[in-house]
């Protein structure tokens, strides 16, 4: 089903990954990635970063017990053969791999995974990865500073751990992202680890030039046969748009991804047009509206702002075509997502009457954070204003840059913001986002609070059948579809250039620049030796 | 001399504390933490935690009473996200840094002064117009623009130059981000050294000189270029710190591993001890500079004495 849906919307990129698995597989050659969010890389400490900057060369580098199988469209096991789950689904005994050398040549034991995980959990840290862990049992005492030791993992031998949860969830959502690589439980210590980082991913260190670029080769003690094929990656700290279009243009990178006018540029382009490729990631944008400011508390006002906006002609004029619109908070891509949801019709009309039935008749001034971000941020609001004051709604605007509206949404403190927020790849999770149970600060941003979309979750939560887990989150998701705490403006649609010779690109929904190295490779007419 | 350098050097104290004080302040009063950058989900605990082991929970004036203490025995701090010695990180992007700004200077200087000195030698005419256009277009166009035109011409079109990177760090990789950042200082000398030699032309002593039978080949060598070389350097003592400031823009679009993308990349990152060593090499190395250029003052003419 995954497979069927990201064919749907994967288009072109489809069509090379099917071409790529025609050919014998090439050895050798460097492959030269971008990585496009602006900054450099956060640091050599993948476990310090959140940013899914730093998740591209960190692919390369590391690896975690699960891993995104594009494809699928669902983690597999990595560093495991096998997960038996008993206890009612709460306690998963991995077999671990006995195969997997770290770059030092030191075999990964069960201890490696047991020291990593309680270096996340560490309480003065606030390591991202913390979200994840935290799913074991006992692993937030460690977090709190009441515990050394995180009670819910047990060595059973050096390749055997058992893992128990707090909530019947598949693990694979929860340790498959670079936010919990395995590090070697000796090396990990030491402050030369940072400047010179060691894992257990196809490739290993060389050289980080900072603000530059970060240079691997390839570990040929790597446990998968015959990966990974290429020499040699490059990744480039790339964060220029029009820099890396002339970059891709001049054979330079092998990678680019294409903002909404490059997408543009690159469909028209007859040459360029067949280097495209095209997934609906798993985030959506949104405006959240804060039920503590009185307007908003109306289920009716917040109806109506998503009847007041032509959300298509923006999706269409303005984002250029790159987004696909959302029709309540999973993606595309989330296995639960329902296709008979059809999103809110541009209806000025009935806006204004819901409006009128809440109370405001003549509309409301209300203030709307927003970051400066081309597809998510002020021009988004500012394509919106008019709309809204065409119902009699006004809105003033309040800039403030990506890092503090983070913090802004986090502690409430707005009327309105506009943001984009991973809603995948995890529907349970993602929906779970909207449970009254999480805490503002944790991801319920627009602090929503609905018995009856409690009841559905915690229902889903406890399903045993995979097929009423994802009835049950459909009615969610459609529940909060009808309450609607957010605009729902778009899910994004990622896009990225790749250059003819790159093979084996995956279509990874949670975020494109994410590839698993070890399957891509370069034919003979790259220009990089 | 001595005495003037060592009263410089004091001089220079007052303003770098007033320089860290300020960066204090502001990075006290604007939001964002290092907890929030980190993680959307940080529990308030382990904000609070990692507050106190940072020492971020104590008052600003201990806070800097502490950095300024540890300044004075020559440690700026450790990273609060790499964890890294920010002086290790700074002297990483140092280099590429100075490649930068002393190649863009040095094609500025001897692009942008001949130019303005061959345009006021003839003034009004053909080269004094072309100099003053190309002058006045340096001086408008937006880096940005230039560097992907530059890119686009010598990488894409011309295929001479790599369009992006540090690569080695040799000359291939620099031309392109030097000159991108160079044009504009090129244009401000050229300007800068027109008026100011067809001022000095204007002088009484030039034209006492004239009078006495000098010849023009030795007016403008004796007297009208080594005037005007006074004014030239004052300027190119001020554009070198105007080209620290600039030079972030161009490192970014080259991906080019300098310290003014590091101070960005610190400020987004909340990496507080990062920031104020990245400021403070940048007004250090200004203030050397402006200390140079008052030393050189004498070289080139001798009449000017530091009392």
């Amino acid at each position: 089903m995954m497979f069927r849906m990201i064919a749907i919307v994967a288009g072109l990129g489809l069509a090379l990954a099917g071409s790529a698995e025609a050919q014998t597989p090439r050895k050798g050659g460097t492959i030269r990635m971008t990585a496009p969010y602006g900054s450099s890389f956060t640091s050599l400490d993948i476990h310090t970063t959140q940013r899914a900057q730093d998740e591209i060369y960190a692919k390369a580098l590391h690896r975690s017990l699960y891993v995104w199988n594009s494809a699928e469209g669902k983690p597999v096991l990595e560093l495991a053969k096998e997960d038996a789950v008993s206890g009612g689904g709460l306690v998963h005994t991995f077999k671990l791999r006995d195969d997997a050398y770290f770059h030092n040549g030191r075999k990964m034991t069960a201890d490696d995974v047991i020291w990593s995980y309680t270096r996340i959990m560490d309480g003065t840290k606030a390591f991202p990865g913390a979200r994840f862990v935290r799913v074991i049992e006992g692993a937030a005492a460690v977090e709190k500073g009441q515990a050394k030791e995180i009670s819910g993992l047990k060595k059973i031998d050096d390749f055997t751990l058992e893992m128990k949860l707090t909530e019947k969830v598949d693990p694979g959502f929860y340790f498959f992202t670079a936010l919990t690589s395995i590090y070697p439980a000796d090396e990990g210590a030491k402050e030369s680890f940072i400047q010179k980082p060691i894992g257990l991913g196809p490739f290993k260190f060389v050289e980080h030039v900072p603000g530059s670029r970060i240079v691997l080769e390839r570990w040929d003690r790597f446990y998968k046969p015959g990966k990974p094929y290429a020499d040699k990656i490059v990744v480039s700290v790339m964060g220029e748009a029009a820099a890396r279009d002339v970059a891709f243009r001049n054979k330079e990178i092998d990678t680019s991804v294409l903002g909404p006018a490059q997408y543009v540029a690159y469909q028209s382009d007859a040459a360029l047009k067949g280097t495209i490729v095209e997934v609906a990631e798993v985030f959506t944008r949104y405006m959240g509206m804060n039920p503590s400011f009185k307007p908003f508390a109306d289920k009716r006002v917040r109806q109506a702002i998503n009847y007041a906006i032509d959300t298509d002609l923006i999706i269409t004029k303005l984002v250029k075509g790159k987004a696909y619109r959302a029709t309540s908070w999973l993606p595309l891509t989330a296995p639960a997502y329902d296709k008979a949801m059809k999103p809110y019709p541009y209806d000025p009309a009935k806006a204004k009457q819901l409006l009128a039935e809440a109370g405001y008749p003549n509309g409301f001034e209300f203030e709307w954070t927003t970051s400066q971000n081309e597809s998510w941020g002020l021009p988004i609001v500012s394509a919106v204003i008019p709309m809204l004051d065409k119902v009699g709604i006004k809105a003033k605007v309040k800039q403030v840059e990506t890092a503090v509206l983070a913090e802004v949404v986090r502690s409430g403190d707005y009327q309105a913001f506009i943001y984009s927020q991973a809603s995948g790849p995890d529907p349970q999770a993602a929906l779970k986002c909207f449970h009254s149970s999480t805490p503002q600060p944790a991801c319920n941003y627009t602090t929503f609070k609905n018995a009856d979309f409690d009841k559905i979750v915690d229902e889903a939560g406890q399903a045993d059948d995979p097929a009423k887990r994802i009835q049950l989150l459909q009615k969610a998701n459609a529940l909060l579809y009808e309450e609607a705490p957010v605009w729902f403006f778009n899910y994004n649609k990622a896009v990225m250039a790749v250059q003819p010779w790159l093979k084996g690109v995956q279509l990874n929904a949670t975020e494109l620049t994410h590839q698993n190295v070890e399957d891509l490779w370069v034919d003979e007419t790259s220009p990089a030796k | 001399m001595l005495s003037f350098l060592f009263r410089r050097l004091l001089q220079t104290i007052p303003t770098v504390l007033a320089v860290v004080l300020l960066v204090f302040v502001l990075f006290s009063v604007v939001p964002g933490s290092i907890a929030s950058s980190m993680s959307d989900d940080a529990d308030p605990q382990v904000e609070l935690r990692m507050k106190k082991q940072l020492g971020l929970d104590d008052p600003v004036y201990v806070r800097f009473g502490v950095y300024i203490a540890k300044l004075a025995s020559g440690d700026f701090g450790t990273s609060f996200r790499t964890h890294e010695p920010v002086t290790s990180m700074i002297a990483k992007r140092a280099w590429p840094t100075l490649q930068l700004i002393f190649t863009a200077m040095a094609f500025a200087v001897v692009i942008g002064v001949p130019l303005g000195f061959i345009a006021a030698l003839q003034p009004g005419g053909i080269v004094d117009t072309l100099a003053m256009v190309v002058a006045v277009s340096g001086l408008s166009i937006a880096k940005f623009w230039l560097g992907l035109v530059l890119m686009y011409l010598f990488a894409l079109k011309l295929g001479w130059l790599p369009s992006f990177g540090y690569g080695d760090g040799g000359l291939k990789y620099l031309l392109l981000p030097a000159v991108t950042l160079g044009v504009s200082p090129m244009a401000l000398f050229a300007r800068t050294t027109r008026a100011a030699v067809l001022e000095i032309m204007t002088a009484d002593f030039v034209r006492t000189a004239r009078s006495k039978g000098m010849s023009e080949t030795r007016v403008v060598k004796w007297h009208v270029m080594r005037n005007a070389l006074v004014i030239i350097l004052t300027t190119v003592g001020l554009q070198f710190g105007g080209l620290m400031g600039q030079a972030v823009v161009v490192e970014k679009l080259f991906s080019w591993p300098g310290i003014g993308s590091l101070l960005v990349d610190s400020v987004l990152q909340r990496d507080i001890p990062a920031v104020q060593g990245s400021i403070l090499v940048v007004v250090l190395a200004f203030l050397a500079i402006n200390l140079l250029i008052d030393v050189l003052y004498g070289v080139i003419d001798p009449r000017i004495r530091y009392a």
